[in-house]
């Protein structure tokens, strides 16, 4: 005991246990399995042969009343030359590539704004992380109302200001999609500025007091204190917020069920457009495997960036 | 520090340092007034379903539309009860968002004490297994899962919606890292006097991992009390619904009903907002600790 409490705790794992092997080795295994059983259960017959159930199903024509008829790489080929799929793919990518920058550079402003001492600060911090902690299902609800053309009072303060929309914001095809996209900066902002806030404040202050001692003004201090001091923040946020945007779902169910002509139909929508209303299961699935990818390249590189600052610290 | 410093100073210092005090000053209560600014901005869907709720229906549908209401009412309070099943609502997702916090946390805190504390052969696998499940996207299984509960007969019942989410890549990740933090001392000399693993689990780790613990439950809580798109695929009627998707359901057969809609939505979000403003320091960190891990 005095040996393994003296080793550092990494190495312990692998020591310890080769010593207690020569014990009841066996026992011991099995009881790490019984630990491990009911999770293992779960997540094999509840994750894990789903996955490779929806591999089989995307290869099939299944409408859950029928049985399953393989029909090989049929759907993929469909998928290719069908507008729909092609419309969701690049509305998912357009929402992507608005949402994911607008909500990092708005993280990041809100973040260096409230790490200053001023009056109201953990009211304003409250404020904006509170859209996260509340369902986007039931206050895409209230955001919908705000955005009526009748009677919201969203769409009637842009009216007063000379924006007007004669078909009313979540109906006109041009304004659907910045509107969803404007709930889900508004839904995430705040999670991103608590990853930035804690960054923020692992930052030395010295690093500032000698950068101003050189001179500096506060937008040098920025830009060569804080930016760079904050690249691995920005960088998993990044990553997070691309994965989330790419399964946007809830506020668009909500407010525009993916509408007008398809204007706000992303993949997750699409996908639950083709299975659970149409019903058709395979060619669903196959949609829900360009996801997969998108989603299994993005964890990758979070994942090689962690294990490389893993061993540079 | 820097404004005691310099309060302590101002009877010394010239008149340049005086002014650039008064503009030191002034510039914080910009920020102030712009920073409640935009707070309120960000409050404005949520302060506006609020005060909604208390409106008469003759006073939503008024032009033009004001955010304070010009006569207060409880009627939509009451309505809400009768017009949708809203207890059996309510009921749902306590017994749906409970249940899987509390199962759940159970079966992680299981695992993750096999993987960090327990070794034995195979845990690099089932590491991997976890890792690559943590990645993957609900909406892949969502379909055979779907399949699956209802050739059992669970879809529209809330055994359907509860069994897949009784454990999580997430939460046994998010528990196997804390364990492999905590000191092996207590542990070990409990093993000495022959306690058996489950009470080492039991009594010695669990209590240890309380912080821990509390933030998962919390992330567990509130992520499947605000689900919408699994409720929504696992019943089709507003009675075995959760709140998200059964005011979504509500939402898509009467439009119109904006105040009791927002009665509702009211008292569905109130206990996520309570709850949340009670632990919000422990939940803010643990968000932060986890985000950076």
């Amino acid at each position: 005991m005095t040996l393994t409490d003296v080793a550092p705790p990494q190495p312990r794992t692998s020591v310890a246990p080769r010593r207690r092997a020569r014990g009841p080795a066996s026992r011991r295994q099995l009881t790490a399995w019984m630990f491990l059983a009911p999770s293992l259960i779960v997540l094999v017959a509840f994750t894990l042969y789903p996955m490779a159930q929806a591999v089989y199903l995307s290869l099939t024509d299944y409408n859950l009343i029928k049985a399953a008829q393989f029909i090989g790489l049929d759907n993929y080929v469909e998928l290719v030359s069908d507008p729909a799929f092609w419309n969701a793919f690049w509305n998912t990518v357009l929402y992507a590539a608005v949402v994911t920058p607008v909500t990092v550079v708005l993280a990041l402003l809100f973040a260096v704004m409230l790490n200053q001492a001023f009056f109201g600060r953990t009211f304003v911090r409250t404020a904006i992380f509170l859209p996260f902690i509340v369902s986007l299902g039931i206050i895409a609800i209230a955001w919908s109302f705000l955005l009526d053309p009748n009677i919201g009072l969203l769409s009637y303060w842009l009216g007063q200001i000379g924006i007007v929309t004669e078909q009313g914001w979540l109906t006109d095809p041009r304004f659907a999609m910045p509107a969803v996209m404007m709930v889900g900066v508004w839904k995430f902002v705040g999670f991103y500025m608590v990853i930035y806030l804690a960054g923020l404040q692992s930052i030395p202050a010295d690093l500032y007091e000698a950068a101003k001692i050189d001179g500096t003004n506060p937008w040098q201090r920025f830009r060569n204190v804080t930016l760079p001091l904050l690249s691995n923040q920005t960088l998993l946020v990044s990553v997070l917020a691309l994965i989330a945007t790419l399964q946007a779902f809830d506020q668009i169910y909500v407010m525009t069920r993916g509408g007008p002509f398809f204007t706000t139909e992303t993949l997750v929508m699409l996908i639950y457009r083709e299975g659970f209303q149409e019903l058709r299961f395979g060619y669903a699935s196959a949609i829900s495997f360009v996801l997969l990818i998108f989603v299994f390249i993005l964890s990758m590189v979070q994942y090689g960036w962690q294990r490389r600052r893993a061993v540079t610290y | 520090m820097a404004t005691t410093m310099e309060r302590a100073n101002t009877r010394v210092i010239d008149v340049r340092d005086r002014r650039r005090l008064t503009l030191y000053r002034a510039s914080k209560w910009l920020l102030a007034i712009v920073a409640i600014i935009i707070a309120l901005l960000m409050l404005l869907p949520i302060i506006w379903l609020t005060l909604t709720a208390f409106k008469p229906e003759a006073d939503i549908v008024t032009y033009p539309p004001t955010l304070w209401p010009r006569q207060f009412t409880l009627e939509h309070f009451v309505e809400v009860w009768e017009r949708i099943p809203f207890a059996q609502l309510y009921v749902n997702t306590i017994i749906f968002a409970g249940g899987v916090t509390i199962i759940s946390l159970f079966l992680d805190s299981m695992a993750a004490y096999a993987l960090a504390r327990l070794p034995f052969r195979g845990r690099g696998v089932v590491m991997v297994l976890i890792l690559i499940l943590l990645m993957l996207p609900f909406q892949v299984t969502l379909i055979p899962l779907y399949d699956m509960l209802n050739g059992l007969g669970l879809t529209n019942t809330l055994p359907g919606l509860i069994i897949p989410r009784m454990t999580n890549a997430f939460g046994i990740f998010f528990l196997t890292q804390f364990f492999l933090s905590l000191p092996r001392d207590l542990e070990e000399a409990a093993r000495v006097d022959g306690a058996s693993e489950w009470r080492i689990y039991r009594q010695v780790i669990l209590p240890l991992a309380k912080p821990a613990l509390l933030t998962l439950g919390l992330f567990h809580f509130q992520y499947n009390w605000n689900d919408l798109l699994w409720p929504l695929v696992m019943s089709s009627s507003l009675e075995t619904s959760t709140l998200p998707a059964g005011l979504a359901l509500f939402m898509g057969q009467h439009v119109v009903e904006y105040g009791l809609l927002m009665a509702g939505s009211l008292l569905a979000l109130l206990p996520v907002i309570v709850f949340f403003l009670l632990i919000q320091r422990s939940f803010v960190a643990g968000i932060a600790t986890t985000g950076l891990k």
